[in-house]
């Protein structure tokens, strides 16, 4: 019984493979429940900016070259958002250990971006998150049209590169 | 196992296949993602550490692996993960040899239900009566195998339910082989569910959970031995008795929560509070005792500055879904009861972690981040952030229920504690302070001290004394200067001063970045102070790392430390290793 399932289940996998190449749309954002830092749920899908691209960063307070990355964003993100009209939103994959830090963290480190937390994973899984930090840029339609997992020093000028290109119509494959 | 002609898992086969085949429109909307991880170690051996082909049992090659892949369409979204560890790398339990699929599900949303069937995690509140989660660098995975359903009735209101069993390994559940779970949370946000509530500046979050578990219980018994002397005439003999018992094991062990969170502005407020029923187990010494816990956070923060608390207390609080496990690693938690000491991120920082002591432990943890602001005279151009932090945690104060029955008797109700009672034996201490400067566009630099109190006996062995703690000094500086917009150079040096277990250690990183795809590093970590001059070992690794995009692809060959790794407070056991590391991970 297991094994028809599996078997049906790769099927699907499959044949949707198959029949996703034909388009080359970005992905949707998956629909999952996270919560605010106020402690409000939040569904992902209602993630978006007015027809304008996002940057989704995901990270943990434990991770040091997540807080590299919000840091050095950090220091030109006025810029991107008078420039571009991009918005970022970061999502911590802090779990109940630590993600009740995560509000004096960000507010002490003087960030400013709009914060999610997913306290156990469900929104990193549906992402295909494997470590942090893993940042997604979405297109204006709220599709997934970039990604890019780790982070070394510069890595975010590419991203406002992609997010330029984004609004003047260029290619960014 | 029987075979069924009509299976629920060859009906939902069957009904794919028409869906596959005839509808387009249901093809239009797929989507497919997912993720891999392979990590694989070529092991060598090592004179210095004493690592030869028969310790390694032969095994010169270990590969842990994973592949992720979710479908969605609409409201509809299937998951499944492909595992296999052949063999498992070292510090990996051998149970987890294999290949095989421990996880995956179908889920559909239809308005405010959500149905899941198959594996699943689910956390309710903080997890302190139950939490599923995997944890891949630990080797760590309790998914739930069974039915979750998720329905918010109105505004403000969701409603959890689930009933399942748990994985342990690659070993199929059958009749009596573990506990089933059955849990229902309620989570209850007022402002959504009051209109005159809906602008107030207070946000206010309810909740609350039950959860039971069924467990086909053995028979178990236990001996105690009494002494007794016969006087007979001139003669004196000393005699023992050996009684046996039977344990009464509960069929069912039931536990609930409460949770309340409170928001307002800046101001941040979270406690829980849990209780769990008579439950002997392997864990406790199979004592009747109930359990009880109590988390609980405060947090204030501002543009620039957050200051954070954080308590805990728990006594007994060991919730498994079978009674008999217990050992490394961990499985068949149903709850999860955080560490709330910090996680480092340096190594040194990280060589004394700390684990969670389920039997009872009094925790406490301060922080305090501020940022001097930018363009001040002391914050410069970039601003300086100074970050301090306090944590410890302590036995509880356990009496014994009467003098003639030792604290922890098996078969008894083991002790009296009072409810946030003080024990007197440190388990852990650790107070660190760090200054965070960015001096220019070019050059940036990281200074932190940690003084650290680590208990070996209670970490370690579970032995539950002082006579061997471990007082450590460690500083770090962590320095980055850019050549160019994307070529870097880090710089780290760490030093950790001890008198005790080890001696001293010195270590020193030298990474190289070229963003967004290349990165180099040399290191060494040497053992310098080693009382025993064999073992002043240097661990040094070169790495090379290539990232494309969402693949990254990272090569290392040298040594591994042993020591503990841990996430989340659970631990697992890292020994000594030479060899080469590879490990591709990557995204679709």
């Amino acid at each position: 019984m297991k094994k028809l399932m599996l078997i049906g289940l790769l099927v699907l996998f499959v044949t949707a493979v198959y029949s996703q190449d034909k388009k080359n749309t970005g992905q949707k954002l998956p629909s999952v429940e996270v919560r605010t830092l106020e402690g409000t749920m939040f569904n992902t899908a209602e993630i978006s900016n007015d027809g304008k691209p996002v940057i989704i960063c995901f990270w943990a307070t434990w991770c040091k070259p997540c807080i590299k990355e919000h840091d050095a964003i950090n220091d030109v993100y006025e810029d991107w958002v008078d420039e571009t009209g991009v918005k970022l939103y970061s999502v911590s994959i802090d779990n109940s250990r630590s993600s009740s830090r995560v509000q004096p963290f960000v507010n002490g480190k003087g960030w400013e971006f709009d914060f999610l937390l997913d306290i156990n994973g469900d929104f990193k899984r549906a992402m295909g998150v494997n470590v942090p930090p893993h940042t997604f840029i979405l297109n204006g339609n709220n599709e997934i049209v970039w990604q890019h997992v780790g982070y070394l020093d510069g890595d975010e000028d590419e991203y406002i590169e992609i997010v330029e290109k984004l609004i003047n119509g260029g290619d960014i494959k | 196992m029987k075979h069924k002609i009509f299976s629920p898992g060859l009906l939902l086969a069957l009904s794919f296949l028409p869906l596959l085949s005839f509808s387009q429109s249901f093809l239009e909307g797929s989507q497919v993602t997912g993720n891999t991880q392979i990590d694989a170690q070529i092991y060598s051996e090592d004179s210095k550490l004493g690592i030869t082909d028969s310790t390694l049992n032969y095994k010169k090659f270990g590969m842990n692996g994973f592949t992720n892949v979710r479908y969605t369409n609409g409201n509809f979204s299937a998951y499944m993960r492909v595992e296999g560890f052949l063999n498992p790398m070292i510090g990996y339990d051998n149970r987890y040899e294999g290949i095989g699929v421990p996880y995956w599900n179908v889920n559909y949303k239809i308005g405010n239900l959500e149905m899941t069937a198959g594996h699943f995690y689910e956390q309710f509140g903080s997890g302190l009566i139950l939490r599923g989660w995997e944890e891949w660098t630990l080797g760590y995975d309790n998914n739930i195998y069974g039915f979750n359903a998720k329905y918010s009735p109105a505004k403000g209101v969701l409603i959890k339910g689930l009933v399942g069993v748990q994985r342990y390994f690659w070993e199929p559940y059958t009749p009596g082989s573990r506990g089933i779970i059955k849990g229902i949370d309620g989570d209850f946000y007022l402002n959504d569910m009051f209109g005159g509530m809906n602008d107030a500046k207070t946000k206010i979050t309810l909740g609350g959970s039950f959860v039971s578990k069924y467990e086909k219980v053995p028979t178990m018994g236990f001996s105690r031995d009494s002494a007794y002397t016969v006087i007979s005439g001139s003669d004196t003999s000393n005699w023992v008795r050996k009684t046996t018992y039977q344990y009464n094991l509960p069929h069912n062990v039931g536990s609930w929560a409460a949770r309340m969170n409170l928001s307002n502005g800046g101001f941040s407020f979270y406690g829980e509070y849990a209780e769990k029923g008579n439950d002997p187990n392997a864990t406790n010494n199979y004592i009747y005792l109930k359990g009880q816990a109590l988390y609980s956070t405060v947090s204030y923060s501002r543009k620039g500055l957050g200051i954070f608390l954080s308590t805990k207390w728990i006594n007994n609080m060991s919730y498994k879904s079978k009674l008999t496990e217990s050992g490394n690693p961990p499985m068949l938690d149903i709850n999860y009861l955080p560490a709330i000491t910090k996680v480092h991120q340096y190594s040194f920082a990280a060589m004394y972690p700390y684990a969670t002591q389920p039997n009872g432990e009094f925790g406490l943890q301060g922080e305090v981040i501020y940022t001097i602001p930018k363009k001040s005279k002391l914050g410069g151009k970039y601003g300086t952030t100074i970050t301090v932090n306090y944590s410890m945690a302590n036995s509880i104060k356990k009496e014994a229920i009467s003098p003639e029955i030792p604290i922890d008797s098996t078969g008894t109700i083991g002790y009296k504690s009072n409810f946030f009672s003080l024990g007197d034996i440190p388990f852990y201490r650790d107070l660190s302070v760090k200054l965070e400067h960015k001096f220019n566009k070019t050059f940036k630099a990281k200074a932190v001290y940690y003084n650290q109190t680590y208990n070996k006996h209670v970490i370690e062995d579970e032995i539950y004394d002082k006579s061997e703690l471990v007082y450590a000094h460690i500083g770090v500086l962590d320095m980055t200067y850019k050549f160019t917009r994307k070529k870097s150079l880090r710089v780290e040096m760490q030093g950790l001063w001890t008198k005790e277990d080890k001696g001293n250690w010195a270590a020193m990183t030298l990474e190289y970045n070229v963003a967004p795809k290349w990165s180099f590093a040399v290191m060494d970590e040497w053992n310098y102070g080693n009382e025993n001059s064999n073992m002043k070992v240097h661990y040094y690794n070169v790495a090379i790392g290539y990232t494309e995009k969402t693949t990254r692809i990272a090569v290392r060959y040298g040594r591994q430390r042993e020591g503990l790794l841990c996430v989340g407070g659970v631990c697992r056991y890292v020994p000594n290793s030479t060899g080469l590391t590879i490990t591709l991970t990557s995204s679709f």
